[in-house]
């Protein structure tokens, strides 16, 4: 989440205020992601030290001091805008580590794990919907996140079904001795070591 | 009284060893103004809990009631007449006729029942009115765009009063923008007292319903209860 560069975002628009940064930014999410106003000022601070952003005068920090995105600021804002964020590493995931623990430990019905993760995942997805119908119609920041929750609930379904139909596969295989397996290429390495 | 209720419902196809357990004991009961979402895997039975549902095909073993009136030895007359005023069907590929205009296509159930034409065209316009697409009643199928044409077929679904509402991946041809807005539609028509029971294979589509259930070999293995209000979602949590 990097907020130091949503709030030079917002800073293209005209110098403001960081009380009046902290209200955009919560509007322009639909409220549906809040900034403590201590990290507002915090980040602000940093924005000023390394020379993104500047401010008004170098009296105290706090409501009066309006800051300004510096062009510095600007060029690490498009450059931000530019490049994808890394997403070589996959997450750790409590989800698919419970899927991975449900398919070996014995007495355990693998299937019935997923379903009922499946089941609460449409349940919240039925929530996010309610929303998308109601406020988000007419609220282009919290329409986004929202989609932006159901595509991903979406996603992490369509993986549960995924893995479901895959375990039901191995299950129906019968077990025969497999070729040796060849080593671990390079790159999963790099990648646990992360 | 629910519109549609299916008590203990199975069908099988075929003889041993090739028999196919198609449905296996199901349980469905659908409100009047209630959207249930039906998903599952192929094969599981989607399709052909609906054609039961619409009395297109016979059950095996089980009731099926549609608003009260069980489908089980109900004459083929009454059969059709319920399929023309009370259930309307919404496909996939909308099945519009080629050689009809969009009113004429929406009109169509109306007019097979015997109803004048002047007043089913009324109703059809009326109809697609509600669904968007009134500016669309003259145009032929081929000429409009796969949004409308699937909105022609839900206004033809709905038309005259319809209670039970029956759909097969109603979105399934088209772009996500096109298909959220198909199920909005549906929403609608059940906020204003429509049953429906739209099959879809699409977690997000499903989760425009009041309930999702969830078949598998013939099953229900679950269901969604029934979530509390949106408004659970936003207790506002800091971003740290």
């Amino acid at each position: 989440m990097s907020v130091p560069h949503a709030l030079l975002a917002l800073l293209t628009e005209g110098p403001k205020y960081g009380l009046q940064l902290r209200e955009e930014f919560e509007a322009g999410t639909g409220e549906v992601w809040l900034l403590n106003v201590g990290q507002v000022y915090k980040t602000l601070g940093r924005l000023e030290r390394d020379g993104l952003a500047e401010s008004d005068d170098a009296g105290q920090d706090g409501p009066q001091k309006r800051y300004r995105i510096t062009p510095h600021g600007a060029d690490a804002l498009a450059a931000w805008l530019r490049t994808p964020p890394d997403m070589t590493s996959p997450p750790r995931d409590e989800l698919v580590m419970k899927v991975l623990v449900a398919a070996r430990l014995p007495g355990t019905d693998a299937h019935e794990v997923i379903q009922s993760h499946r089941l609460y995942l449409l349940e919240l997805m039925q929530q996010w919907t309610r929303l998308k119908e109601g406020e988000a119609r007419d609220d282009l920041g919290l329409a986004l996140v929202v989609d932006a929750e159901l595509f991903r609930l979406d996603a992490v379904i369509r993986w549960l079904d995924a893995a479901d139909a895959r375990l039901r596969r191995a299950a129906a295989q019968p077990s025969r001795p497999g070729p040796v397996p060849a080593p671990v290429p390079q790159l999963r390495r790099l990648g646990a070591r992360r | 009284m629910s519109v549609l209720q299916l008590r203990a419902v199975s069908k099988t196809y075929g003889q041993e060893p090739a028999r196919v357990q198609a449905l296996d004991g199901v349980d469905l009961s659908v409100q009047a103004g209630e959207m249930v979402a039906v998903m599952g895997p192929s094969g599981s039975g989607k399709s052909t809990l609906l054609t039961i549902a619409g009395s297109l095909e016979e059950p095996t073993s089980g009731d099926v009631l549609v608003c009260g009136m069980a489908l089980a030895g109900m004459p083929e007359g009454r059969k059709a007449r319920l399929r023309r005023r009370v259930i309307g069907y919404v496909f996939q590929d909308y099945n519009l006729l080629p050689g009809l205009t969009a009113a004429e296509n929406a009109a169509l159930p109306l007019e097979l029942d015997g109803v004048a034409v002047p007043k089913a065209r009324t109703a059809a316009l009326e109809a697609l009115e509600a669904l968007g697409v009134a500016d669309r009643a003259g145009r032929f199928p081929d000429q409009l765009s796969g949004g409308e044409r699937q909105r022609v077929a839900i206004a033809r679904a709905v038309v005259g009063d319809r209670r039970l509402l029956l759909a097969d991946e109603p979105s399934g041809a088209l772009d996500s923008v096109n298909a959220d807005e198909v199920m909005r539609l549906l929403h609608e028509a059940c906020q204003r007292g429509v049953a429906a029971v739209v099959v879809t294979h699409d977690a997000q589509l499903a989760a425009w319903a009041d309930r999702v259930v969830v078949l598998r070999d013939g099953r229900v293995t679950g269901q969604t209860t029934r979530p509390p209000g949106p408004e659970s979602l936003l207790v506002p949590e800091e971003i740290r």
